[in-house]
């Protein structure tokens, strides 16, 4: 009935004619205008600082171009060779031929490097070897594997025909302890090679940590925050506010002055005769330094969303649920943490995103065993220059957050998520 | 004060002070038996939510003691005395079902889960609500989650229900259904039910007796008729129902009959209920319907000028703003019959009242 009425009357038309939708969407547009206006500044501003240099870092993890623009001979002579059958006199011709220009041009170096990355310990190998480039007679292949014999293991042109290739899943490989050969695909890194995964599990489980305690030191004190009276709640709004206000360095310093075995709670320690002097407890250096201070660090992000959330629930339902004959732990239980889920799922998630790519705490007091995958992408950055590997290193972190983005998703729900 | 013969709920000279300067209720003692429709009623800060929190457990009392069923429970937590509730805002458990709600109070006893499922099913039959078992109270209307929370007091069968302005966040017309629900279904259970509320009409409708509180104090106990023909004092004849109030001074009392000289000089006859003696000050208090017209021959005693100032026309009966003995606020409700539709704006008329339907009261200066 109601679908042949619609059909009849046709699209519904404003008292001047013009089809109403059309009507609406023209007195809407200077408002959408205004709106999007406002909204213009911010999103270039994420456009430019935020999304750009994410995919330019992912693509970065997957595309070297830095091997096949110094070695151009080299390279297309590499992506002829099928890389199981030994190297014939083309391939020697082509890097004498590269490497002398390399030499020139002062660009072995970054050559030297970027084959070193996948295949260790050869850089020495092309740099001694275009330094007698020059003299290098034909054949070739005789003369360079003479300079160096290490030019006849196959492995060394398997490594340099990985690298002549741009887009390359190498450095992926390598994030997740493994190698990208020619021959056999994927293979695992040798048993003392694997680093990387270790250490994505290690921030995992650090992270899970420092939540967990976050959870359990903060969910008291929001409680009360929402429960005292406006007076002394606002002094303790304050107290947990303060860390907020003061440098993230000067915290972390502080934390120490406070642990280390000569700083504060040792001495105490060994003063009430808990400790011997001489067997002083290593509280910082090492993962229970970076637990302890990331902790501290990061527990206002956990109280605040549970603060919020806690403070929207009334006090009738606790009564309601005592009145209804609950004794205080079970309304507790059963009414007051469900209704807190949002706060406690949204201050979770915050610190464990949080946590999981914290970098200057666990460098400054992670010690040897404290340090996160952050430290190793900053390693990359900074130390080995090989951003490839930080980009992938990268890339699988912020994969694994998205996963736990969806977890979190299909779990508790987004729009159950309450910041503040 | 009428006392109950064997009280089920007793305060006995209960007091509560929340910072140690103020007293929010002043000695309170009231009997409540079992089985009554008893109703706290007065403007906010008055003390009847505070006296209804000491009756749940949420607040101890500062002195005094609270019973119910002859023993006392001060140091009873709330989860112990076995009292339903119903909260101003429903306080329905927002992540639990309908169902599970109503089963909670039944869960945290430990009732058997098939003796559970019966239990909330005929409670949901008492209210109507059985299909909406599975609903999030979000996603029910303000009335529904009221029967649900209702159900949810009533479901683990307590003696003693208590309902804090249970209705106070529904329009009007839904209001009034369900305090015709709330009274049929406490007729039909025998509970006792301990009702807070500010609306008047509410607690006229529903109650067996209503205490009238004001400033901590109960002001007068007594059923709804009484309180409304009867008020002992003029904050109580001021608070229900319309009244009008006028001042003077006593002139002289006889068998129960005041005469009173008012300020505006007219002198005027009324009972004599609240007053120190003669020459004292008193408030009068007539209620609007009990005014009449009169005509020449009227035999009342009691004559005042009026003149109409604004007329209301009202259906039943027509409103009608007078200028009276000074006090242009007089409010008298004159009938729709025909004879009396020559009412005029700027019309002067003598009115007056029977000596009985006019009470000298306490003085209390006007506002």
């Amino acid at each position: 009935m109601v679908d042949s009425q619609t059909v009849l009357s046709g699209p519904i038309t404003a008292a001047d004619g013009t089809p109403l939708k059309k009507k609406l969407a023209q007195a809407l547009f200077r408002s959408r205008v205004r709106a999007v206006s406002l909204v213009v500044p911010l999103l270039a501003f994420v456009l430019a600082s935020f999304v750009i240099p994410i995919f330019a870092l992912m693509w970065q993890g997957v595309y070297n171009d830095r091997f096949s623009t110094y070695t151009p001979n080299l390279s297309d002579q590499l992506s002829k060779w099928d890389g199981l059958g030994e190297p014939d006199e083309d391939l020697f011709v082509a890097l004498v031929a590269d490497l002398k220009k390399a030499r020139k041009d002062r660009t072995i170096g970054r050559i030297a490097t970027r084959v070193n990355q996948e295949y260790p310990g050869t850089r020495s190998l092309f740099t001694s070897t275009a330094r007698k480039a020059k003299k290098l007679k034909a054949p070739f292949k005789e003369s360079v594997i003479k300079t160096n014999k290490k030019w006849a293991n196959i492995e060394v042109w398997r490594a340099m025909k990985i690298t002549s290739q741009d887009l390359t899943p190498s450095f992926y490989a390598t994030a997740l302890d493994g190698r990208y050969t020619v021959d056999k695909g994927f293979v695992k890194q040798n048993e003392n090679r694997q680093i990387y995964v270790k250490l994505f599990w290690r921030t995992f489980m650090i992270s899970a940590t420092v939540m967990a305690l976050c959870l359990l030191l903060g969910y008291p004190v929001a409680y009360l925050l929402a429960t005292l009276p406006l007076r002394s709640s606002n002094l303790l709004m304050i107290m947990v506010l303060l860390p907020f206000w003061t440098s993230l360095l000067v915290r972390t310093t502080a934390w120490i002055a406070i642990l280390q075995s000569q700083g504060v709670i040792n001495d105490l320690m060994v003063a009430m005769g808990i400790t011997a002097d001489d067997s002083r407890f290593s509280l910082i250096y090492n993962m229970t330094g970076t637990i302890i201070a990331m902790t501290h660090i990061l527990l206002p992000f956990m109280i605040l969303p549970l603060y919020s959330v806690m403070k929207t629930i009334p006090p009738s339902y606790m009564r309601a649920a005592r009145s209804l004959g609950a004794t205080p732990t079970m309304a507790f239980i059963k009414v007051y943490v469900p209704q807190t889920i949002p706060g406690v799922g949204a201050g979770g998630l915050l610190v464990f995103i949080l946590a999981i790519g914290y970098y200057i705490t666990p460098a400054l007091v992670g010690g040897q065993d404290g340090q996160l995958i952050s430290n190793m992408i900053a390693y990359h950055m900074q130390k080995s220059l090989n951003w490839s590997l930080a980009a992938a290193l990268g890339g699988i972190l912020l994969a694994g957050v998205l996963l736990l983005y969806w977890i979190y998703d299909r779990v508790i729900g987004i729009d159950n998520m309450k910041l503040g | 004060m009428v006392q109950a013969k064997d009280p089920f709920v007793s305060f006995k000279g209960v007091q509560k002070s929340y910072d140690g300067e103020t007293l929010v209720v002043k000695n309170l003692n009231l009997d409540i038996a079992s089985g009554e429709f008893l109703t706290m009623l007065g403007p906010s800060g008055s003390g009847k939510t505070t006296c209804l929190m000491m009756l749940a457990g949420f607040e101890t009392a500062t002195h005094g003691d609270i019973e119910l069923g002859g023993s006392p429970i001060n140091n009873i937590p709330p989860h112990k005395r076995g009292i339903g509730m119903v909260f101003q805002n429903y306080a329905l458990f927002p992540h639990m079902t309908v169902g599970e709600n109503l089963a909670f109070p039944l869960n945290v006893r430990k009732v058997p889960k098939a003796e559970v499922e019966e239990k909330v099913r005929s409670v949901l039959d008492m209210v109507q609500m059985n299909a909406f078992i599975d609903r999030k109270p979000a996603q029910l209307s303000g009335g529904q989650q009221q029967r649900i929370a209702l159900a949810r007091a009533l479901v683990f069968s307590p003696e003693l229900v208590l309902m804090d302005e249970p209705l106070g966040a529904l329009d009007k017309q839904l209001r009034e259904h369900m305090q015709y629900e709330i009274k049929h279904i406490h007729e039909n259970l025998g509970v006792t039910v301990v009702y807070v509320t500010h609306d008047q009409s509410e607690a006229l409708t529903m109650s067996n007796r209503i205490a009238v509180f004001d400033d901590g104090v109960i002001q007068q106990l007594a059923d709804p008729v009484t309180l409304y023909e009867k008020p002992e004092n003029s904050f109580v004849a001021q608070f229900i129902g319309e009244n009008n109030q006028m001042v003077g001074t006593v002139k002289s009392v006889s068998k129960g009959i005041a005469t009173i000289n008012l300020d505006s000089g007219a002198e005027v006859k009324a009972l004599a209920v609240n007053i120190s003696g003669v020459g004292s000050r008193t408030t009068l208090s007539v209620r609007p319907e009990r005014c009449v017209v009169l005509t020449k021959k009227s035999a009342t005693v009691s004559r005042l000028d009026a003149k109409i100032e604004e007329l209301i026309y009202l259906g039943d009966h027509i409103r009608c703003r007078m200028n009276v003995a000074g006090d242009d606020q007089f409010i008298m409700k004159v009938p729709n019959t025909s004879g009396q539709l020559g009412l005029e704006i700027g019309a002067s008329l003598q009115i007056g009242w029977q000596n009985n339907d006019c009470r000298a009261l306490d003085f209390k200066e006007l506002v």
